[in-house]
């Protein structure tokens, strides 16, 4: 009857999103007055007991080398027998690449109950009632699931952390594994940058911005504040910046804390990927631009002259 | 080589979303349906440069749904493939529409699975994976380049922080992304053929919805922009730190 969180790692490293994942799904024991248990798979040697201090009480570790990739099959066995094996009731994900890749096949093989995209914690007054984004973010579902087990994936940046000083006990457990199903011939990590979808920040250029020569003030501003770089549409279409930062209903869906929109109109369809962002800054020099209705704070001017000022603005703030 | 590309129908993108009956069903009324975009542009464009390459594959089309999306299936023919099948059941739970999917797929023993990343409104990115599971197969997801060569396939996906290349060995379920092909619009020779494509409409299987959804809500309106002067930067500044607390 417990709650089993599935933490995500890459080389070692825990990753961002499952932090986020261990206070959620620790604040859903807490309600259902049961435990909240991690599991790792891979061989990560740091932080594990640290899980402690997002309400975590027990980590479980199974280090093969098989876990170094993300097989969604294998990664779905192991976890369903994982989930049997400490009699979890409900499992939580973070709605990342991982969580969306696993999460489905733990809940086909469980016959449990699936929702991705949960903003909220589980409502259980009537029913076991999770709140999860639709419509690109343009709406919420509020929907019951009904199986005896439930699997819900988390939105990054959805659920607010508080820390506690606790250590979590860790625990090795021993279970067979099933044979690999895909071969890794190449992995490409974007290194130096910050990922887009792990950003706290994010810089995007649209349009306006005229041409792929006229980016280097966007990465200036992206540089100071420790943010990703993004762009609209017609910008990746156009070969002016890679594929990857093209955020919108058709690209990357976002929500960083802040989103600052340079030289974009703000069409629906770049908004529903960018909607769910905490704060929104836009630059657009046409005070009529679209954006402005979804934006917490604008600046009507030319993104060349208002950018570089920004940056050193910003500079200023940071060295006092 | 057997293909299925799976297609959903959803309201065109720039749709006003609203809801009706105490909040508890989508106002529908005065929406125009499209072919879910990844499902169009990425997915099934995919599989029919498969076909041009080599003939001999088959292209089958399914989807899962009333008979309102028989239109979003010609247009969805128009581009191409050979056949549809359409499972003639409404769900809103992905556990019974992967569930019906998969009832086809073990029948028509399919060599790849197609699906789009994810739909553009219910957005639960789930039936790829659970079509996965059902079936026995590998799963990858979030592709964004696809060659296949004989019974293998070679697969560039979105992880998280890049991409990794896989090799794999059909049958199996693939999630196509943007990357995967380029979009297309139908000519006539394309949509007067459509019109003879068969489409059958087959019964559903009994499975039992593991979710439901009780209603639906709008976010909260926003409080409206606040503007800055253009040749003070520094009050924006303040704001983002002091206000909004971002910086
Ligand atoms: C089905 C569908 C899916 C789509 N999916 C996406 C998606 O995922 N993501 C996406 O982004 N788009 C998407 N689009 C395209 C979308 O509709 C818009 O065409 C696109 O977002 C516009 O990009 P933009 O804002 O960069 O360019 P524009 O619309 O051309 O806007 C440029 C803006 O820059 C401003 N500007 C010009 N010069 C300056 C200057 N010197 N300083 C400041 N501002 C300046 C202008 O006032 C204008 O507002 C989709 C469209 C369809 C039909
Ligand atoms: N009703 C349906 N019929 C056929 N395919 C579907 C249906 N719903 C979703 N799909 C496929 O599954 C993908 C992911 O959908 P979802 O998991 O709902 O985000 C879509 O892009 C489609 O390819």
């Amino acid at each position: 009857m417990s709650v089993l969180i599935f933490i995500d790692q890459s080389e070692g490293h825990l990753k961002k999103a499952s932090f986020e994942a261990a206070a959620y799904g620790a604040a859903v024991a807490k309600q259902m007055n049961t435990n909240a248990l991690a599991l790792v798979l891979g061989n990560v040697a740091d932080g594990l007991t640290q899980l402690g201090n997002y309400g975590i009480s027990k980590v479980y570790q199974i280090q093969k080398d098989i876990f170094n990739h993300v097989d969604a099959q294998v990664f779905a066995t192991v976890i369903t027998n994982v989930v049997k094996q400490v009699d979890a009731s409900i499992v939580i994900f973070s709605h990342t690449q991982t969580g969306k890749a696993v999460a489905p096949g733990v809940a086909v093989q469980l016959k449990a109950g699936l929702v991705t995209g949960a903003c909220a914690l589980p409502q259980n007054d009537n029913g076991f009632v999770v709140k999860k984004t639709v419509f690109s973010g343009k709406a919420f579902a509020l929907v019951n699931i009904t199986s005896p087990i439930k699997v819900i994936t988390l939105n990054p940046n959805s659920f607010g952390i508080q820390m506690i000083t606790e250590n979590a006990t860790v625990e090795a457990l021993e279970v067979t594994v099933p044979n690999a199903t895909i071969q890794v011939v190449a992995t490409n990590k974007v290194s130096g940058e910050v990922p887009l979808s792990e950003a706290d920040i994010v810089v995007s250029g649209g349009r306006g911005l005229k041409g792929p020569e006229n980016w280097g003030m966007i990465e200036d501003l992206a540089h100071v504040l420790h943010a990703a770089t993004a762009c609209s549409r017609p910008v990746a279409d156009a070969h002016w910046r890679p594929h990857h930062e093209h955020v919108g209903q058709t690209g990357v869906q976002i929500a960083p804390n802040l989103y600052i929109a340079i030289g974009i109109s703000g069409a629906i369809q770049h908004l529903a990927g960018v909607n769910r962002s905490k704060t929104i800054v836009v630059i657009n020099k046409d005070p009529e631009a679209p954006f402005f209705k979804a934006a917490d704070y604008g600046i009507v001017g030319d993104a060349f002259e208002v950018v570089p000022k920004l940056t050193a603005a910003i500079k200023e703030m940071q060295s006092k | 080589m057997k293909i299925l590309v799976c297609i959903s129908k959803t309201p065109d993108t720039t749709s006003k979303i609203a809801f009706k009956n105490n909040n508890a069903q989508f106002e529908d009324a005065g929406v125009q349906w499209i072919i879910n975009p990844y499902d169009e542009w990425y997915t099934l464009v995919k599989a029919i440069e498969l076909k041009e390459k080599d003939p001999s594959v088959i292209l089958h089309l399914i989807t899962v749904g009333g008979a309102d999306c028989d239109a979003i299936i010609r247009k969805a023919l128009a581009l191409g493939g050979d056949e549809a099948i359409r499972v003639d059941t409404e769900s809103d739970d992905s556990y019974v529409i992967a569930s019906q999917i998969a009832a086809v797929a073990k029948e028509g023993n399919y060599d790849l699975i197609f699906t789009g990343k994810e739909t553009i409104d219910y957005n639960g990115s789930a039936i790829g994976g659970m079509l996965a599971a059902k079936l026995q197969v590998p799963y990858l997801s979030l592709a964004t380049q696809f060659e296949l060569n004989g019974s293998e396939a070679k697969v560039t996906r979105e992880i998280e922080g890049g991409e990794e290349v896989d090799a794999v060995t059909l049958p199996a379920v693939i999630s196509c992304q943007k990357g995967m092909a380029e979009q297309r619009i139908p000519n006539m020779r394309g949509i007067m053929a459509a019109r003879t494509k068969p489409l059958k409409v087959v019964p559903p299987v009994a499975i039992e919805a593991l979710t439901h959804i009780v209603a639906y809500e709008l976010p909260p309106a926003k409080a409206g922009v606040k503007l800055v002067p253009a040749d003070d930067v520094a009050t924006l500044v303040k704001l983002l730190h002091e206000e909004a607390k971002v910086i």
